[in-house]
């Protein structure tokens, strides 16, 4: 009987996140920022900035649901073509690192703010759609925030997330490929890396 | 004879451009931002500004309570709401034209003078317009990227926007009343408010932006791309430049 009840909890953790992941997009994109701001509507540590707990929350919640290879991918350009299985691993790693700070500390500055979710036009054979949010804040116009997701599998997946028709991953292609240019793909894993060193240093 | 405002920035402008094309730039090798040495140091310049407007914007974050700070971004919100209207018949927009001019009456009345934006709880979008957005949706180009002192980014086309923006603004206008010190009081509010509503990017660019100049000029050049086609831009990535 125990050994039932552990089994079926067991099965419960791992088909939870599978059950978002079997959504439409948009209904996922919904269902995981909801999950998100629920818990950060309760959470008066992140509310007052504490990066480390939203890391946390990131991580569980909404990384899952990210293609961070794809993102390094798009970020890099061209060269990623150039990049060994070896450099291709280790961009992603320090990239996803950044990028999931970054995102952690959007979330940090969340005062209640509401989103609203956008019907998104997209047919049943497509592999590619972009859903729309808005994130309304009262006094000022609402903030357009995007998510382009591609199907992976059975699964859907986000590669891009743009905020006020700004990619968050596109926006770092001139500087990274300044920095290839003067200092080949190795410079740019050491230029990403050195940055997250810098940031961990900085904050705890 | 020009308004006092408009001929300072043409010769501003004027006088940037000289700089910018003596040389100041030689070592600039981005297309896009041909004049990137003059840019870096207006950059540096505002970012020295920014030491004493910051902590200015901060205590108003903190002393404001929020409703305080929606009235005040409403009010200005409102009166821009006409030159919005404006711009959206100039971009053969008739339909969201109409709406705005339907905000403004509403919220100038039932709003108190725009204090409260009424119009959104009943429907009416805000919209965000401006010169620089018509210019582009009627095919001017942006021309060569520039920062300007206290002004911030601006393209070359949105620099030109931005003085017919300030020509027609409201706010600037005051001053016709006689009452310059007035004007001056709505003007700072107006921009410690706008300063306050940015606090919360600063801490993301300055974590997520490897060089700050670099992160915030991209940006700027996206966001406006996105602003001229009114959030519709289609998410384009060529495969090219998106290798598996």
């Amino acid at each position: 009987m125990k050994s039932l009840v552990s089994m079926l909890f067991g099965l419960l953790i791992v088909l939870a996140p599978a059950a978002a992941q079997d959504l439409a997009p948009d209904a996922m994109v919904q269902q995981v920022t909801e999950d998100v701001l629920n818990i950060v509507r309760q959470d008066k540590d992140i509310q007052s900035g504490n990066t480390r707990k939203a890391i946390d929350l990131a991580e569980t919640k909404v990384s899952p649901y990210f293609n961070f290879q794809r993102m390094t991918a798009l970020a890099v350009g061209r060269e990623w073509n150039k990049a060994t299985p070896e450099q291709k691993k280790r961009l992603t790693e320090e990239f996803r690192t950044l990028l999931v700070r970054t995102y952690s500390n959007a979330l940090t500055s969340y005062k209640n703010q509401k989103v609203v979710y956008k019907p998104s036009k997209m047919a049943p054979a497509d592999t590619e759609v972009v859903v729309k949010t808005e994130v309304l804040q009262p006094g000022n116009k609402p903030i357009q925030l995007d998510y382009a997701l591609e199907k992976q599998g059975g699964s859907w997946k986000v590669y891009d997330v743009i905020v006020a028709g700004v990619s968050l991953v596109t926006n770092y292609r001139d500087t990274f490929k300044q920095e290839m240019s003067n200092s080949g793909i190795d410079g740019l894993i050491t230029m990403i890396a050195n940055k997250n060193k810098q940031i961990e240093a900085g904050k705890k | 004879m020009k308004p006092p405002l408009l001929s300072r920035l043409s010769s501003l402008a004027y006088v940037a451009a000289l700089i910018a094309a003596s040389g100041c730039a030689t070592t600039a090798n981005n297309p896009k931002d041909p004049f990137e040495g003059f840019n870096r140091a207006m950059f540096a310049v505002n970012e020295g500004l920014d030491k004493v407007i910051k902590p200015v914007a901060q205590g108003y974050d903190t002393v404001a309570p929020l409703p305080v700070k929606v009235v005040v971004s409403n009010f200005f919100g409102n009166i821009w709401d006409a030159w919005t209207a404006i711009n959206n018949l100039l971009q053969g927009k008739g339909g969201e034209a109409v709406s705005d001019i339907g905000r403004l009456l509403i919220n100038s009345t039932l709003g108190i003078g725009g204090a409260f934006d009424i119009a959104s709880e009943m429907g009416l979008t805000k919209h965000s317009e401006d010169f620089g957005q018509t210019l582009g949706k009627w095919g001017v180009s942006e021309g060569p990227f520039f920062y300007w002192p206290i002004i911030g980014p601006r393209t070359t086309r949105d620099t030109f926007g931005w003085m017919v923006d300030s020509y027609s603004d409201p706010v600037w206008r005051v001053w016709l009343t006689g009452d310059m010190a007035l004007r001056n009081v709505m003007v700072g509010t107006r921009y410690i408010n706008l300063r306050a509503t940015l606090l919360p990017a600063d801490k993301v660019v300055e974590e997520a932006a490897f060089d700050r100049y670099n992160y915030i000029r991209d940006a700027y050049l996206q966001y406006r791309r996105n602003e001229v086609f009114d959030g519709e831009l289609p998410h384009q990535v060529s495969d090219e430049e998106s290798p598996q």
